[in-house]
């Protein structure tokens, strides 16, 4: 660190060919840009799937002859099956958590900017970084592979949601469609990114513990870093208890273990031990709820801890001010990180473990809102006192506090085991994460987009079709998930491909039906964003090296920046990272950069 | 833009608010002994949600009225942050955050930290893919015993063993049938996947773990029939694995229990037929 952390980060030249350059890449920043292309992707996909499933939802049993055509099997004559339903809520979580959330905040924002951000020249291991990539990207084909291969011509992947339970996942065939092959193939896939995402988290943190530039002190970072930092320990620490679940969950199903089978099993009329359905004996489906969560709740801070850093650093940017309470911010982060591992069994209240353990886990939730509230303080700390400039970073920036509020706060009520008697598996714990860890953790990304892209391209995407993606898709998503909290007070319960079947339930069909509406208008704008990526990347109003006014590291190079990173000048750093508005400095902000002595007034 | 943005999030919020506040879509009537205790604990963190929600929606609005750029040079406020601050609204988040917590524990600890109160009345349930069976004693009040090798689909669901004397004026059903204001105790079993026991009224929810039998318990208060659902995801048909809890009047109950198994299916049917489901 000392001799400005020339590691192994420079030991690649600049490649030539077009694929060392872009295929087969060592370079972060290009690794960083392949992950935001397979979030693209993978988000188009899962977001069709959501609007079909609202189709479904709202006009059950209408013929939409389009279906019919595309998916004789799922939906004939144009009306979705129950199984096509349900295979399609699976594929959806999967994609977005994994393929989405996982990958976009911290392979591709992370990979891109962590490095330049402590003035390194690359990832600390260059070739690991570009493995975790590829196999992330071939668990991503696999899970493709799901919607073509699964097993059942009803369905168009598993039947089992994102956690995939126990023995329902584990029994295979005999326990309905959607536990054919598309099982096998949607555990594979996970397992496959289990292992990039372990790849990704080991290159992180020792980039962030080894390379940082002189001067450059653990409390000198950008709150991004520290986000990222924090995301990497908790992969490393989750998701190898995931991919050892995941290896199980498979033997369970080709190689007739019982890890999470019971014996004495009825299934389909076929009593366990005949020779239809082999004998298992002795598994706990709990077992399987206790490893999937231990990884999945920190999943969900995966997912938000990077646009949490984001965030922070927009605000602080745009409101020309610096970040208030970095410290406090930097320990919430870290209490946060720490805290989300004693939490995953405030998913299992009701799941039949012992009902002594449902009230540390509720006390511990609860505690973990604390620094989540902090978090909020600060924010709005942040921007009192500034000189707020409404870029689209920002107002996505903006966005994701209000969401953030709006979403982590119902986690009051859910976190407690006695309101989880009504609320589990209704509606309002949809309402209630997709609001914080889907919709809140997408804003930070956009806002980074936003941010980024002038440093990645070179060019600022449009502000005008930026704000209209911001307006629409920011009232959207209130209109689609808050709506649902009231829909789980009534007792609506999840996974239900029709709510035809419960007089209770139909009080609720226009709420329902407004929810689709916003849906699929929200969907629509997103083309929008993707139009303005496109268009912006060859006609966008060119940026030069710091068309934000801003402080840290990847605004003293070009744009985009070169190979490796600053053309061999590795800048030193003098300062925090979000001094706006010293008083006396000739400029309204000092880049981390600028030598000591540079804020005084008279030098 | 600041403030479009501030009346934006103002709109947003007021929305939200009214949506829980007018209680178009409400919790429907409770039907439980726990439920007050329930009810009032949601009620005092739905406050305590509602005011810290409005309090930074509106906060982050005004900031971004008040604080916008107007362009005329001058800087923002610089200041890393205060201490004081920090330390204070961590101390009183804290305090009501881990209040709120302490406090829900007594519901829970009545119904599962609890045993059932002697002399509730026992029902076995058993789900599959996707209907539910309830196993009652009959007369004797003593559950046969069952074997997943006996099961024999349509005769006997549960695998009940004709040769447990116990057994023999069990009666097993697609439908919960209780007493009212009398501890009821279930014990969930499932034949294959894992179910859940989901009665919105009764603010009660369980689920049923294949290799376990769970055993809870609860109190109806009021007399009717009630829609019972599966809450877990189970399979293809999910949606529609649903049954009906009928909560009887003490006499009627007892009279029920008295009969001959052929009687009481007959009975249990008449019933269903007779009591309406609440109001919607």
């Amino acid at each position: 660190m000392s001799d400005g952390s020339h590691g192994a980060g420079h030991a690649h030249q600049p490649p030539t060919g077009f694929i060392r350059k872009y295929v087969f890449s060592l370079d972060h920043k290009v690794i960083g840009i392949q992950y935001i292309v397979l979030a693209l992707a993978a988000v188009l996909v899962g977001m069709t799937m959501s609007v079909l499933m609202r189709m479904n939802l709202s006009w059950p049993g209408t013929n939409w002859p389009i279906l019919g055509t595309l998916f004789p099997g799922g939906a004939p004559a144009g009306q979705m099956t129950p199984e096509f339903y349900l295979s399609l809520v699976t594929m959806h979580g999967t994609i977005m958590v994994f393929f989405v959330l996982t990958t976009a905040p911290q392979g591709g924002f992370g990979n891109y900017f962590l490095p330049i951000q402590i003035g390194a020249e690359d990832m600390a291991f260059p070739v690991l970084n570009m493995m975790s990539f590829w196999v992330t990207c071939a668990g991503f084909i696999v899970i493709l592979a799901a919607i073509f291969f699964s097993g059942a011509p009803s369905t168009i992947g598993p039947i089992g949601g994102w956690t995939a339970y126990a023995p329902l996942s584990a029994l295979g065939k005999i326990a309905g469609p959607g536990q054919g092959m598309g099982m096998n193939l949607w555990i594979i896939s996970i397992a496959i990114f289990c292992v990039g995402s372990l790849l990704g988290a080991l290159n992180f943190i020792t980039t962030l513990l080894n390379m940082r530039t002189r001067g450059m002190s653990l409390m000198r970072m950008p709150l991004t870093c520290w986000a990222w930092f924090t995301t990497a320990v908790l992969a490393l620490l989750s998701f190898p208890v995931l991919l050892g679940g995941g290896i199980l969950l498979l033997l369970d199903r080709v190689a007739g273990t019982s890890f999470f089978i019971p014996g004495g099993l009825y299934v389909s009329g076929v009593l366990n031990g005949d020779p239809r359905f082999p004998l298992h004996t002795g598994g706990s489906p709990i077992l399987w709820q206790h490893l999937f969560w231990f990884f999945g709740h920190p999943e969900v801070y995966i997912a938000i801890l990077p646009g949490m850093g984001a965030t922070s650093h927009i605000l602080a940017t745009f409101a020309r001010k610096p970040v208030f309470g970095y410290r406090a911010m930097v320990f919430a982060i870290f209490a946060i990180g720490m805290l989300g591992f004693f939490v995953w069994g405030h998913h299992m209240f009701i799941s039949g473990m012992s009902p002594y353990s449902a009230v540390t886990f509720s006390i511990i939730t609860l505690s973990i809102g604390v620094p989540s509230a902090v978090k909020t303080f600060n924010w709005l700390g942040t921007l009192w006192g500034g000189r707020i400039r409404f870029t689209c970073a920002m107002l996505f920036a903006l966005g994701f506090v209000s969401l953030f509020v709006a979403g982590g706060i119902s986690g009051l009520i859910l976190g407690q085991s006695s309101l989880d008697l009504p609320m589990h598996d209704t509606y309002i714990v949809l309402g209630h994460f997709h609001l914080v860890m889907g919709v809140a953790s997408i804003f930070g990304m956009f806002a980074a987009t936003y941010f980024w892209f002038p440093k990645m391209f070179g060019r600022c995407l449009n502000e005008s079709l930026g704000k209209f993606h911001f307006w629409i898709t920011f009232v959207g998503v209130y209109c689609i998930f808050v709506p649902m909290h009231v829909m789980g007070l009534v007792g609506m319960p999840r996974r239900y491909s029709q709510f035809t079947e419960y007089e209770f339930l139909k009080s609720l069909h226009p709420l329902v039906i407004f929810v689709s509406v916003a849906a699929i208008i929200t969907v629509l704008t997103q083309f929008v964003f993707y139009f303005n990526l496109v268009w912006s990347l060859f006609k966008g109003k060119r940026a030069g090296e710091n068309p934000w006014e801003a402080t840290s590291l990847e605004w003293v190079t070009t744009s985009p920046p070169p190979h490796d990173n600053f053309a061999g000048n590795v800048p030193s750093v003098y300062r925090g990272p979000y001094e706006y508005s010293v008083p006396g400095a000739a400029k309204d902000y000092l880049m981390q950069t600028d030598p000591e002595g540079a804020g005084q007034p008279a030098h | 833009m600041g403030r479009a943005l501030a009346v934006i999030i103002w709109i947003l919020t007021i929305l939200s608010v009214i949506l829980f506040v007018s209680k178009k879509w409400w919790f429907p009537e409770a039907i439980s002994a726990h439920a007050p205790a329930l009810d009032r604990q949601f009620m005092i963190t739905i406050v305590i949600v509602g005011i810290a929600f409005t309090a930074a929606q509106v906060g982050l609005g005004w900031m971004v009225w008040k604080y916008r750029d107007s362009g005329d040079g001058s800087r923002a406020t610089y200041t890393h942050g205060s201490n004081k601050l920090e330390v204070l609204w961590t101390v009183i988040t804290a305090v009501i955050f881990i209040s709120l917590a302490v406090m829900g524990q007594s519901v829970w600890a009545s119904l599962r930290l609890h045993e059932a109160p002697a002399g509730a009345y026992h029902v076995e349930v058993v789900a599959q893919q996707f209907a539910w069976n309830f196993h009652y004693p009959g007369k004797d009040e003593l559950f046969g015993r069952s074997d997943p090798k006996l099961i024999d689909e349509p005769n006997n669901y549960i695998g009940l063993d004709d040769s447990d004397p116990n057994s023999k004026d069990d009666s097993v059903i697609a439908a919960l049938v209780i007493p009212v204001n009398r501890p009821v105790e279930l014990t969930l079993r499932s034949k294959d996947v894992i179910h859940s026991f989901w009665v919105p009224p009764l603010r009660f929810k369980q689920d049923l773990v294949p290799g376990m039998a769970i055993k809870v318990h609860f109190t109806a208060t009021k007399v009717g029939k009630y829609e019972l659902a599966c809450a877990e995801l189970c399979g293809q048909n999910h949606f529609k694995m649903k049954s009906y809890m009928l909560v009887l009047p003490e006499e009627e109950h007892r009279a029920l229990t008295q009969l001959s198994q052929e009687q009481f299916q007959a009975k249990v049917k008449e019933l269903l037929e007779k009591y309406p489901l609440p109001s919607q």
